[in-house]
């Protein structure tokens, strides 16, 4: 199935450098419409700041970042708004905004996002909607210092899938959970991504995540997940990177990260039995 | 020495730049208005009331000490001119914006660092807003209005602190008093005293903006910045102050 559909996010050689660490190095993928990518990797490898570089929140001390087409490294921050509101960002603390309500955390993208542009009546409807998603209806007045953290996690993800955005990038969504809220939390990750047909980057280490990234897909008829058949929502359509110390050192689907013989790949792999 | 001197005379541009940016976006839109209301609540309704009461017990002080000086050349009676000068000139700005700083830098420093530390700076920035605009122009805006209204109020009840000293403990009539602090004021006082406060809006608010935009390491890195900014505001509202004052003498002396 060849598909001429230009890439809809696309990495060319990026290298970040803080003073003295260098976070990424000569970092090159593309990912395609629809498809998803788990990115795995140890704890300072460069995770957060892949994602924050498709946002253009940092900007690659060498090589190109292309989103939709258009090359982020050259633009200013104003005109990045405008790409910003096409992007879901799920932040590895949620970061959601302490002194405003649920409410507000989730309406904010709709009321600030350029190109947005929600009509002021039709912003209550579509935030309780996205709460809804989530399945945290009635905590539109809660701050989010009175959730809890799987709460918290789920305001940010309606945050994230509010607008409707056609990329999202989820940074660790199931870190220091528990692993039934852990599964909660893919399951919406999934079901976003398979009710919109999104494009999705999701950091993670565990694996067992990205294995239902990759084989799991959401059944809106009865409202949870399913296996997917081979080759219907198969391997192809999920791509498995591994990065260490900034360096993109695998990529490939889930056969050949399994079969991968570097021992650091091979942390990541839990065989499930 | 050149790599020595590298860091801070980065320092030093970055915060210029910031500045800039701060003081332009005040013409731009989107204007956040509701941010700027909120901020003079916090900035000026807060720091009310120690700034009333250190401008009180610092016309308290200087009446008593001053007193005694003017009485070996019987002069007591002027009391009055030496707590309204002193007050307008120099230790109402002063004092005023230092107690803003200790409270407002230190605050805006932490809040601002926390919010960078959890990436909601990130975070608005992904989700369409800039952070100067947001964050950083409201409380410069609010600062510049609220640190002369401070500074106006601190000197009033500074000098109605002198003349309750005067009156019940110096023998100094009410009228003596009111009348030689009055004429004692003239309008190059008066300049010095407002201008002050207004260049010091700018240095409370904005090294808090910058040290909290600066913050990283985690809660640590917080605590490290909230110290750095009172510091750093208190410093060069002293060294700032010294240079306006300066200014203001040769102006004066250029004149006559
Ligand atoms: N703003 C920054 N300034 C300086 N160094 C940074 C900055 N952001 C990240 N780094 C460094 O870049 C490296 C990669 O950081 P990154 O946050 O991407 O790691 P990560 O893979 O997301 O780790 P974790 O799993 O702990 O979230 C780390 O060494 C980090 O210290
Ligand atoms: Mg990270």
């Amino acid at each position: 199935m060849a598909d001429p559909a230009p890439p809809i996010l696309r990495f060319e050689n990026v290298s970040v450098v803080f003073d003295d660490v260098t976070a990424l190095s000569k970092v090159s993928f593309e990912a395609r419409q629809g498809e998803s990518r788990v990115i795995l990797g140890e704890a300072g490898s460069g995770k957060t700041v892949l994602l924050k570089a498709a946002l253009g929140l940092v900007k690659p001390t060498s090589g190109k970042v292309y989103v939709f087409g258009r090359d982020l490294t050259t633009m200013r921050e104003r005109e990045l708004f405008e790409i910003r509101s096409k992007i879901g960002m799920l932040f590895q603390e949620s970061a959601l905004f302490d002194s405003l309500t649920i409410e507000e955390n989730v309406a904010y993208p709709l009321q600030n996002q350029k190109s947005i542009s929600c009509p002021p009546d039709q912003v209550r409807p579509r935030v309780e909607e996205a709460l809804k998603f989530v399945e945290l209806g009635g905590t539109l007045a809660k701050f989010p210092s009175e959730l809890s953290g799987g709460m918290r996690r789920r305001a940010a993800i309606a945050r994230t899938v509010v607008t409707n955005p056609p990329l999202t990038l989820y940074d660790s969504p199931t870190a220091g959970l528990d692993p039934i809220t852990a599964y909660t939390i893919m399951e919406l990750l999934i079901k976003a991504r398979d009710v919109a047909q999104t494009t999705t980057l999701l950091v993670t280490y565990r694996y067992q995540d990205g294995n239902l990234v990759a084989n799991f897909r959401y059944n809106s008829e009865q409202g949870r997940l399913e296996r997917a058949h081979n080759g219907d929502l198969g391997n192809p359509r999920t791509t498995f990177m591994a990065l260490r110390q900034g360096s993109l050192i695998f990529e490939g689907d889930q056969h050949s990260l399994e079969a991968s013989a570097d021992p650091y790949v091979n942390k990541f792999v839990k065989k499930h039995s | 020495m050149l790599d020595l001197l590298k860091g801070p005379v980065l320092t030093v541009q970055d915060f210029f730049i910031l500045t800039g940016t701060a003081v332009r976006n005040i013409f731009r839109s989107p204007h956040y208005s509701d941010d700027i209301v909120l901020q003079m609540d916090a900035i000026g309704v807060g720091s009310m009331p120690i700034v009333v009461l250190t401008g009180f017990f610092s016309g308290a002080v200087m009446a008593l000490q001053m007193s005694r000086a003017l009485a070996q050349y019987g002069q007591v009676g002027r009391t009055g001119m030496i707590v309204a000068i002193s007050l307008v000139r120099e230790l109402g700005p002063d004092l005023t914006a230092l107690m803003v700083a200790g409270r407002t830098s230190s605050g805006i420093a932490s809040e601002l660092g926390s919010m960078k530390v959890t990436e909601q700076i990130d975070a608005m920035r992904a989700l369409g807003t800039d952070p100067i605009q947001k964050l950083v122009t409201p409380r410069l805006v609010a600062a510049a209005v609220m640190l002369p209204l401070l500074t106006i109020i601190a000197d009033f009840v500074g000098i109605f602190a002198g003349w309750v000293i005067s009156v019940f403990f110096l023998n100094v009539t009410t009228r003596q008093y009111w009348s030689s602090a009055w004429r004692a004021l003239v309008w190059n006082d008066v300049a010095q005293g407002l201008v002050k406060p207004f260049v010091f809006a700018f240095v409370v608010a904005l090294i808090g903006c910058f040290y909290g935009l600066r913050t990283t390491g985690g809660t640590q890195g917080v605590g490290r910045s909230t110290t750095q900014a009172m510091v750093t505001a208190s410093v060069l509202i002293f060294v700032l102050t010294y240079f306006i004052t300066q200014i203001f003498l040769y102006a004066s002396s250029a004149q006559m």
